[in-house]
């Protein structure tokens, strides 16, 4: 899916309610988080940022270009390529007072900063007996899509949002992408947050000033009578543009952007369900394990009598991510394969 | 530390009220027999631990630093309030140091409520926020970048503490030493890197884990002022580390001490200890530091038998206070168990 058409999804998905208002200015995912932090760095001396390459290079994917020109070396702070030491600094800064943002290039690499994240981060409050507190703000690109190969496209949500301790977001759109640093800041406690390396050329429209968004529940993207789609980060728009396809079939799907990971929003999941009795789950990840797996759980668990068909789930095959393109599409979930699932899911199909 | 740096009164009056419970455990615990008694105190818990260990009492994995207490009171009761200290799992000696309540400690061994970590935590993970005791990490070496964390916030904030992190040779060969030595070195923070080398990983020797055992000279090749140190002399330690955090205060730079040290005990409770020849440890016992000042500073006449003895039945008090408190202290309600999950309270992990 190109971002242009990402874009023009996103928006039919905001319930075309809003029109821009006069004074939206045109953006993208990039610059609203570029403006998240700029805001944050702005509002509270405490806040820094630092990562691999996000000063004079201006961040792996551009989010941070120009900060340290306006904030100087102190606050944006270009690091070492040791993702443990400046992921475990993070900490330690926010045990001490600070705000830290730790920018981490891609979750696969995260995944040697993984024993600061669990074994620290996540844990040093309850293992304190309440004692410590770390309000840290770790950021990194997740997903597929670019031909990045199997060390670079991996969604690895799921292994976070496993984890007791840690708040993790997945903003999808361009409000989320500006309004969730904040609130995320204020959190006493680590917060992890995901941006989807399709997004960052996600464009639209904002309000010149606009506010934060609250950082709990999932948002009903799309209303709809029949089905509900469950989805998040890179797989919104996917499920987004399947819902459309669905409705020129006479099918209507409600779309769910789970955007808190953890904890789940079981609520809005849960509403949805009770109206559409129908639940397809669209997650980038192996299906083993997944984040996919747990909302399904939850809705057998907990919603069992209201399904009027098993629960569908679309995920990525199960293998390290491939090069080639062809074969890269063919792994990941696409929008002709949750319309299939959608389809059967109302017994249209199958 | 010289004689002439004695203070008046008598060298129990004076030890006793270098080592009681105070709020950081630095304030005067700097003459020869406050040091002596800092030791002996640590000594004293860690034997009582073993034997509550083997009647049950203590559970889960228990490491002592018998034979290495000239390290944690040479180094711990050298720094200031407001400095930092990062420790490991084998932190009894290096928290009793620190001024953590030993019925703190003690209670939270038992995994009761009032330890200090509210029973969460156990031997390997002993917190007090309030003194600047940030742990307590059984992940070899992880501690370090948080470490550097806490440093980084101070060289922001321009605040003159110091952190201290502590750790083993066998962290030494962890990655999150070399990325920590690197960006400490690099962003000129003031971390005091404590290289506690009792000469085995668990039970792998130096010269088994490291190509190049010197570990004072690698550290070096950061650009980091490093010394080795005995770490069997606690006076040695003393003045070394004194030396150090004023390097650290003034130059904003970190500084690495390697201290030479031995562990008398196995790695834990469930060590066998196979790995090490029996003629290996008796040559080190010849080193403990407890004997050796208690003999040079009887021998100069700045302690008597007397003293110790008192000491003795001090500490034995001391000890047995604390176990009896720890044995009738409440244990931490089962409903609390996803307290301190996150600031919010109960809930979140409770969700299912």
């Amino acid at each position: 899916m190109s971002p242009r058409t990402a874009t023009a999804t996103h928006r039919r998905g905001r319930k075309a309610s809003a029109p821009p208002a006069p004074t939206a200015t045109a953006t993208t995912y990039r610059e609203a988080l570029r403006e998240a932090h700029r805001e944050a760095m702005r509002r509270d001396p405490r806040v820094f940022l630092m990562g691999e390459d996000v000063g004079r290079y201006g961040g792996a994917f551009a989010v941070s270009l120009g900060l340290l020109e306006e904030f100087g070396e102190d606050r944006v702070r270009d690091t070492p390529l040791s993702e443990a030491a400046f992921t475990g600094a993070g900490i330690g800064a926010a045990m001490r007072g600070m705000r830290p943002v730790v920018e981490i290039m891609t979750v696969n690499f995260s995944l040697l900063a993984l024993d600061q994240v669990l074994n620290n981060a996540a844990t040093l409050r309850h293992m304190s007996g309440g004692q410590l507190s770390v309000p840290l703000v770790i950021r990194m690109t997740t997903g597929a899509g670019r031909q990045l190969a199997a060390q670079h496209s991996h969604s690895l949500e799921g292994w976070y949002a496993h984890i007791p301790g840690l708040r993790v977001l997945a903003p999808a759109t361009l409000e989320d992408a500006r309004g969730m640093l904040w609130p995320a800041l204020q959190d006493p406690d680590p917060v992890v947050i995901f941006e989807h390396g399709s997004l960052y050329n996600l464009s639209g429209h904002l309000p010149a000033d606009p506010g934060p968004v609250d950082i709990e529940r999932a948002a009903v993207r799309r209303s709809g009578t029949d089905v509900t789609l469950v989805a998040f980060g890179g797989t919104l728009g996917k499920a987004l543009t399947a819902a459309e396809s669905l409705a020129a079939q006479g099918i209507s799907a409600e779309v769910v952007d789970l955007r808190v990971l953890r904890p789940l929003d079981d609520a809005t999941i849960l509403e949805s369900v009770a109206r559409t009795h129908r639940l397809v789950v669209v997650d980038e990840a192996w299906r083993t394990g997944s984040l996919a797996a747990e909302v399904s759980a939850r809705v057998a668990e907990q919603a069992f009598f209201e399904l009027d068909a098993h629960v569908e789930r679309v995920g990525a095959v199960e293998v390290p991510v491939p090069y080639a393109q062809h074969l890269e599409e063919a792994t990941l979930p696409q929008v002709p394969g949750i319309v299939e699932a959608a389809r059967r899911a109302v017994g249209e199909d199958g | 530390m010289t004689a002439t740096e004695q203070r008046s009164g008598t060298a129990t009056e004076r030890a006793a009220a270098d080592t009681t419970e105070q709020a950081t455990g630095t304030s005067g615990a700097d003459t020869p027999a406050g040091l002596l008694r800092a030791m002996l105190r640590i000594r004293r818990f860690e034997e009582k631990c073993a034997e509550l260990y083997s009647a049950t009492k203590i559970r889960g994995f228990l490491h002592l630093c018998i034979g290495e207490e000239a390290v944690a009171v040479g180094v711990v009761g050298a720094l200031a309030a407001e400095d930092a200290v990062v420790s490991t799992y084998r932190e009894h000696g290096h928290a009793l140091a620190r001024g953590v309540p030993m019925t703190a400690i003690m209670a939270e061994m038992f995994g009761r409520s009032t330890g200090c970590s509210g029973g969460r935590g156990g031997s390997m993970h002993l917190f007090d926020a309030g003194r600047r005791f940030y742990g307590g990490n059984a992940i070899v070496a992880g501690g370090l970048p948080v470490a550097v964390g806490l440093a980084l916030a101070d060289h922001l904030t321009g605040s003159p503490a110091v952190t201290a992190c502590l750790f083993g040779d066998g962290a030494f060969a962890e990655g999150e030493w070399h990325e920590s030595a690197n960006l400490a070195a690099l962003w000129h923070l003031p971390v005091l890197f404590c290289c506690e080398n009792n000469r085995y990983a668990m039970g792998t020797s130096l010269a088994r884990e490291h190509a190049q055992t010197d570990l004072a000279a690698r550290a070096a090749s950061y650009g980091m002022v490093s010394w080795a140190v005995d770490g069997m002399d606690v006076t040695q330690v003393r003045e070394a580390t004194t030396k150090a955090l004023a390097y650290v205060r003034d130059s904003g730079q970190p500084c690495f001490l390697e201290l030479r040290t031995y562990r008398f005990r196995a790695h834990s409770m469930y060590d066998p200890d196979r790995y090490r020849d029996p003629a290996e440890i008796e040559q080190w016992k010849r080193s403990d530091p407890i004997p050796a000042l208690t003999e040079q500073l009887v021998q100069r006449g700045q302690v008597t038998t007397a003293d110790v003895e008192q000491w003795e039945r001090e500490i034995g008090q001391e000890i047995a206070a604390a176990v009896a408190a720890a044995d009738a202290a409440p244990l931490e309600p089962v409903e609390d168990l996803t307290r301190h999950l996150t600031s919010t309270g109960p809930g979140e992990g409770s969700a299912s």
